[in-house]
């Protein structure tokens, strides 16, 4: 890390602990989705922005976690069980579901990930005596620590900061070991990579897997900070919001599905006065940002800079955005 | 056994219509790598063109649904081609995909918006008879729906092979640099596939839409529906996707008596990831060979 990002992230830091205080229920809630999400966001990112494959599954991971931490803080036991074991199980999962996927044609991740998140609502919807079926799960305890409390929607939310670091430092470190240069070589000439001695499919199954337990991760905090779930909440069409936060904040960026998770949960929030066209303004965006940007808001950022301070070279990598 | 007779031609009816939306996906994948993730929303928009061509502006139908085909092919061929998947071709896959996903999105929420967010009722071109044959009792519309589904399949086949403009489409998909080289106007090639799928696309949504209501969200199980029959029978391949189309909308058909109504839309992706499993290439399709 150079002084100047080291310096970047203390003062965003000090801003995330500073920004709910004062505010209302509502929108420390939002703010706390946001954090969540973000943390979903990342794992995407992982796949996508570093291994370069398209995950269409990114809610159903969450919904999976969601479902374990709650079935597990329900039966009694500690959260941090709970959520281990949603990490967990949800890793597993994505090995066992990218294996055979990663085995054929690139892009088939994507397709056997979009049967996959429709599979995962069908069973969440149908399986009434452990999901609760379409009424869902409520009732989730939120945590204690050493006998702190995360009872308040404020107590809560730095709760949720703290997990958010915690998993912000972890895809960090990961980004940055040798595993994590691997993802990058594989992302950047997967040919060149593999003639370097990069096992590049247990690389990409790995970097999906990972990203698969960040989402369970994401989810395991969900069910206790909105104290209900079902089904809907974790359908197809979430995992194409996710997807959306990756790519409209930059993939491949660290700061990218954290700023497109931002776009993506508070856009709406500041748009609210257009009704019903905000979805249509929100899809035009998209469409119009895919068209000049592909590296997404970091990308055209970039772009921008490197044009107002000629001399210096964006990344050439980039500039094409993630491939499929 | 007249029961599963009659189920089988149903299936293979829907199925047909199916095989319209696969079609079209694959004509594009194949012209220019498009994975289009609106195809649903392509197949469910042409009935509302019809809608409001008919009910709102007050044309016959017998004119309504020809004006409404030929205003699909100029916005969903060539203004989709034109203002989305040109400018963007040249980054890649990825954005186009997320740029197809904002697009469905944007046609539902435009027919929700100024259209009607409730299901409109659609005027089946049929009369709603059925036959009896081999003491099954068969649909009139099934019928129809089928026969005219297979026809422009079949057209569309014929159109392809047999003439010179569909040739150069096909050499334009097989290796576009070397149909360049030998003349052929590769960029105006491309535009005739999208062309087509609006074609497809309009068609399939008014042979379909009246088995339904026309809704806004219509595109969503469609769209699901056409890219899974693509990928069983072959994403390179158009009688895969028939193949494919066909063999979704008897499993369809079947499942939804034979297997608990829960489940039934499962079926379809099982089928997919079992595919996908043992024979990634499709059922019908030729290996584009491993490329990580």
């Amino acid at each position: 890390m150079t002084r100047k990002s080291i310096l970047f992230t203390l003062v965003a830091l000090i801003a995330l602990i500073l920004v709910p205080l004062g505010q209302g229920n509502y929108i420390i809630y939002v703010l706390t989705s946001w954090l969540v999400f973000s943390i979903a966001a990342m794992g995407l990112n992982l796949t996508l922005g570093y291994a370069g494959q398209i995950s269409l599954a990114q809610a159903a991971f969450m919904g999976i976690g969601a479902y374990i931490a709650a079935l597990i803080t329900l039966a009694g036991y500690h959260w941090v069980l709970g959520w281990l074991a949603a990490m967990g199980g949800t890793f597993v999962i994505g090995l066992l579901l990218g294996y055979p996927a990663l085995r054929v044609q690139h892009h088939f991740l994507a397709f056997v990930t979009l049967a996959f998140n429709t599979l995962v609502f069908l069973v969440l919807r149908n399986e009434d005596w452990l999901t609760g079926g379409s009424h869902g799960l409520v009732g989730m305890p939120r945590p204690n620590f050493f006998g702190l409390s995360t009872g308040t929607n404020l107590e809560f939310y730095y709760f949720t900061l703290v997990l958010f670091v915690i998993s912000g430092a972890i895809f960090y470190w990961i980004v940055n070991s040798p595993w994590g240069r691997a993802f990058k070589a594989l992302r950047e000439n997967p040919v060149r990579a593999e003639s370097l001695g990069v096992d590049t499919r247990r690389i990409t199954l790995l970097a999906f897997a990972i990203g698969s337990a960040f989402g369970g991760g994401a989810g395991a905090i969900m069910s206790p900070l909105v104290q209900f779930i079902e089904p809907g909440s974790f359908a197809f069409i979430h995992s194409l919001k996710i997807l959306l936060m990756v790519v409209v904040g930059g993939a491949g960026f660290f700061f990218g599905p954290i700023l497109g998770a931002a776009v993506v949960i508070l856009l709406p929030e500041f748009l609210r006065f257009t009704e019903g066209y905000y979805l249509m303004i929100y899809a035009s965006l998209v469409i119009v940002l895919m068209i000049y940007s592909p590296s997404g808001l970091i990308g055209a950022g970039q772009k921008l800079y490197a044009r107002l301070r000629p001399g210096r070279e964006t990344r050439k990598d980039m500039e094409k955005g993630a491939q499929l | 056994m007249s029961e599963f007779f009659q189920l089988i031609v149903s299936g293979l009816s829907t199925g047909s219509i199916y095989a319209l939306a696969a079609v079209g996906f694959t004509l594009l994948w194949q012209a220019s790598q498009t994975i289009n993730f609106a195809q649903g929303e392509f197949v469910m928009l042409p009935a509302f063109l019809v809608l409001a061509l008919s009910v709102k502006l007050g044309f016959p139908l017998w004119l309504a649904m020809p004006l409404a085909i030929i205003l699909a092919v100029l916005i969903l061929g060539v203004l989709f081609k034109r203002l989305v998947v040109e400018p963007m071709i040249k980054h890649g896959t990825l954005p186009l995909v997320i740029a197809t996903i904002a697009l469905g999105v944007l046609l539902k929420e435009m027919v929700k918006e100024f259209y009607s967010p409730l299901g409109q009722p659609f005027p089946s071109l049929f009369p709603q008879d059925v036959v009896t044959i081999f003491g099954a009792v068969i649909s009139i519309p099934d019928i129809a729906n089928f026969v005219i589904a297979m026809g422009a399949i079949v057209a569309l086949q014929l159109f392809l092979g047999g003439t010179r403009t569909g040739r150069s489409m096909q050499a334009t998909a097989q290796n576009p640099d070397v149909a360049q080289i030998l003349g052929v106007d590769i960029k105006r090639m491309v535009l005739y596939t999208f062309m087509i799928n609006g074609a497809l696309a309009a068609i399939a949504s008014i042979l379909i839409t009246p088995i339904y209501l026309a809704k806004f969200s219509n595109g969503e199980t469609l769209g699901l529906i056409a890219f899974i029959a693509a990928i069983v029978g072959g994403f390179n391949q158009i009688r895969g996707a028939l193949v494919g189309g066909l063999l979704i909308g008897i499993i369809d058909n079947l499942s939804a008596t034979y297997v608990s109504a829960e489940y039934r839309q499962a079926l379809p992706l099982i089928l997919l990831i079992v595919i996908i499993l043992i024979r990634p290439q499709g059922l019908l399709g030729t290996s584009e060979g491993r490329t990580v």
